[in-house]
This record gives structure tokens, sequence and C-alpha cells, in this order.
């Protein structure tokens, strides 16, 4: 830790010891495989070597869980022709983390044609992971053809209108949005009125104090419009979540980790279990991208996310599969 | 809103072409003359293309995707919609109406394009 100094935080706006720079700094770890965990108001990281010499409370803080995310099972083009080897691949990274995870979120896109013997598939891998309990949310490849009935027969038990839903894991909210239904010609992903007047009413009750943590498949802030990447109604969602003094918004569906602070709001997105998409406007249009085989997992990965309690900002860690 | 414009009339057609008729995009107009009653788009990287194709009544126009990522192609007003196009699937659908029908990909909605018909 002779970097520590280095590391110190110039500014603290949210008064946790966290600020951008520092996040961004714990961020660029992450490629190699780090772990990052808020405690006493300070952002450690540690290297995935070094994490056999931590406890388990060191390592995990008060709530511990992974988000995954673009699965695309039954993809087998030339970007990525063993798609269920890389979902695996994630799961034993998973089942690698020290603390293990309390549950998954997925993050969408679990099949890649919406076919049963895809989330079949998905479904069977994952049964080897040790967090037992998966949160999801559909992406536009779970919902093809069908208008989203299966997967709301398979996955969405409890949830409301299309299947979004929330609940309370120790002391921190959860909602599970939907934005990848009844898209309009022209559009992005949109959420509609009818689950909008429903989040409002979700997030009423709830203490100003209570960290949010909201996910679903398409980004909830405008990444690249032009590739379709951004929800058109979102900021009708984010204005039902100002009040609150900590707000992690986790995404997929881009294929690639993007972070961005605004205020008390944390913006994610998560690497795909199966193929890389390319940056923002770098290519002619947002298709797999094929990368040497030998560097393909390294552009795969999945989202440890940790929270502190007392702390605003929780700590969002990615990992390679490489 | 459109002029209408003869299907006879390519030479006005490509008329209207150089004075930037369909706004810069690309274009294509079958004439009478071709006899085709068949027509194709193909989607490449995310796009139709051609964007824009106007077809004589009776024309079927079939849609090829050739992107390694499923599409659809749903006419805007609900006239057609295929299911769901995997790599190199195609749909056809046969305009028998006088109409302009804009349709776009259900699953990648920034993906538009319009079949004009006369």
């Amino acid at each position: 830790m002779s970097e520590k100094k280095k590391d110190e935080l110039l500014h603290d706006h949210n008064n946790d010891g966290v600020n951008r720079r520092g996040f961004l700094k714990c961020m660029a770890w992450a490629g190699t495989g780090a772990l990052c965990v808020m405690q006493g108001g300070v952002l450690k990281s540690y290297s995935l070597s070094r994490l056999s010499e931590l406890n388990t409370a060191e390592a995990k803080g008060e709530l511990s869980f992974v988000q995954i995310s673009d699965s695309h099972m039954g993809f087998n083009k030339p970007a990525n022709p063993d798609v269920a080897g890389t979902l695996k691949a994630a799961v034993d990274k998973i089942n690698g983390l020290t603390a293990a995870p309390e549950f998954m979120l997925h993050t969408g896109d679990i099949s890649h044609l919406s076919k049963p013997e895809e989330f079949d598939t998905v479904d069977q891998i994952l049964k080897s992971a040790k967090p037992k309990d998966v949160f999801y949310v559909p992406g536009e490849h779970d919902v093809l053809n069908d208008d989203g009935k299966q997967f709301l027969e398979r996955y969405g038990k409890g949830s409301k209108g299309a299947g979004w839903y929330s609940f309370d894991k120790k002391g921190v909210h959860f909602m599970g949005l939907v934005n990848v239904m009844n898209l309009k010609a022209g559009g992005l992903g949109t959420l509609g009125h009818e689950q909008l007047e429903w989040m409002e009413d979700d997030v009423k009750h709830l203490k100003h104090s209570t960290p949010i943590v909201v996910f679903a498949h398409i980004p909830l802030w405008s990444v690249y419009p032009e590739w379709g990447w951004g929800t058109d109604d979102s900021a009708q969602a984010l204005a039902y979540l100002k009040k609150f003094g900590s707000v992690t918004v986790l995404n997929g569906h881009i294929h690639q980790t993007m972070q961005k602070v605004e205020g008390n709001v944390t913006f994610h997105t998560a690497a795909s279990t199966a193929f890389p998409q390319p940056q923002p406007g770098k290519a002619d249009s947002p298709g797999p991208m094929k990368v040497p085989a030998e560097q393909l997992r390294s552009v795969l990965g999945i989202t440890d996310v940790n929270y502190v309690q007392g702390q605003h900002a929780l700590a969002v860690v990615d990992s390679s599969l490489a | 809103m459109r002029r209408s414009v003869s299907i006879a009339g390519l030479a006005a057609a490509l008329l209207l072409g150089t004075l930037g008729f369909g706004t810069g995009q690309k274009s294509y107009v079958a004439s009478a003359q071709e006899k085709t009653s068949t027509m194709e788009v193909k989607i490449d990287n995310f796009s139709f293309g051609p964007v824009e194709l106007t077809v004589p009544v009776g024309t079927t126009v079939t849609w090829t995707n050739r992107d390694d990522i499923p599409h659809t192609v749903v006419s805007t007003d609900k006239v057609f919609k295929s299911k769901v196009l995997d790599t190199d699937e195609k749909f056809s659908y046969t305009f028998s109406k006088a109409a302009t029908y804009p349709y776009f990909c259900s699953i990648h909605p920034k993906m538009t394009g319009k079949v004009i018909v006369q």
C-alpha cells in the first residue's frame, strides 16, 4: 500500500471518502482484478491476489452482491462461439470471490433469441453459482415474439406490469425496472407511464437516507443515443430519486463497463459475459466486436457491488474473466 | 404530404434525386418498365438499405438480415410485422395498396426505413 498517499482524495463532496478521482483510480484497478470496499469513510482497494489475506467482514461490508449481464445464450457467431463457456467462467469468478455475494442481479439479454432452451441453459449454469438467489430484468432479446410472456412466466413471479418490482436487503432498497418493451420507432429505451407511476409510489414512503439501487437493461443515462444507448423517459424516473442521498444505477446492454457520477447518483454499466461491443461511435454499428480469441475473456466480466452501512456510495467493482 | 411521382417517370425521379428529394438519404425508385415484382432490402450494420424504397403496387419486398444480431421489420402503422430475424433470415411482404409505409426494427428502434408504394 505504498501507493496510498498518492490515492488520497482531493475533493470529497459526499463526505464519504470517495471523490470521482479516487473512485476512478480504484476502477482502473478493476481490469487487472481488484476489490474495492467502503470502510470507515475510506474506499480501499485490494488486488485480487491479496484477497486471501483479508478477513471476510473486511472484504464484504454489510452487503455484497454481484451483477452479471448480457449472457446472450444461443449466440454462436465469431465474436464468441462459446457463450456457455464464458458464462461458466463468470460463475467460477463469482464462486472464487472471498466473500460470497448474497445474491446476483442479471440485467438482461439472458438469451439471444428468447428460445426456451436458451433460458434453460442459463438457468442450469447459474445453478452452480454459490449465490442461489438471482433477480432478473429483461433485455430486448428476452422478450422477442411474445411481448415478454415467457420471460414473465420464468422470472417475473410477484412482479408488476412488464416485470418490474422492488425488494429490500439489509436496508438497501432495490428496484428492478423494465425499459425494453413497446419501443417506439426512432426512439430509445422506454419505461412508460405505468411503470413511472409505480416508481413514484414505491419510493414515496422511504427515508431519504435509504440507499437505492436501480437496475435495468438499457442504460438510464444518455450513453450514446445515436446507437439507442439511453432511455427516453429516464429523467422522470431519476427525478423521483432526487431526495435520496445514495442512488446506484446498474445497467447492461452496451457490453462494456462505463461509469458516470452525477451528484448522489452513480451510473454504471456492466460488461457482458458473452461478447464485447465497440466504444460509442468507434465503429459503423454497435454490433458484436471480434477480438483475438486469447483476448476475449479480458473484455468480458462480472461486477461486484459492496455496501457498507453509513456510507453514501456503494463500491462497484468490475472484474474481467481473464 | 408527399408529392406523388409518376411511376413511368424514371427521369423525373432521377431529377428529384438530383434536387435532393429524400433529404439526402439513400433511396431507390423502381420504375414500372422494370416489371419487377420483388425488391430487396438488406439489413447491414444496424441499418436498412435502401432506407427508402419506392415500388409499384403489387411489389413484394424481401428484407434480409445480414447482421450478427437479430432484427425485426415492423410497420409503424401496424400493417406488417416480421418475427425476429436471425442472421440471414428473411421476411417478405406484398404491398397491394398505394401508400407510404414507415417501418422500424422493434428491437433497435433507432433503425427506421420507409416503403413508398405507388
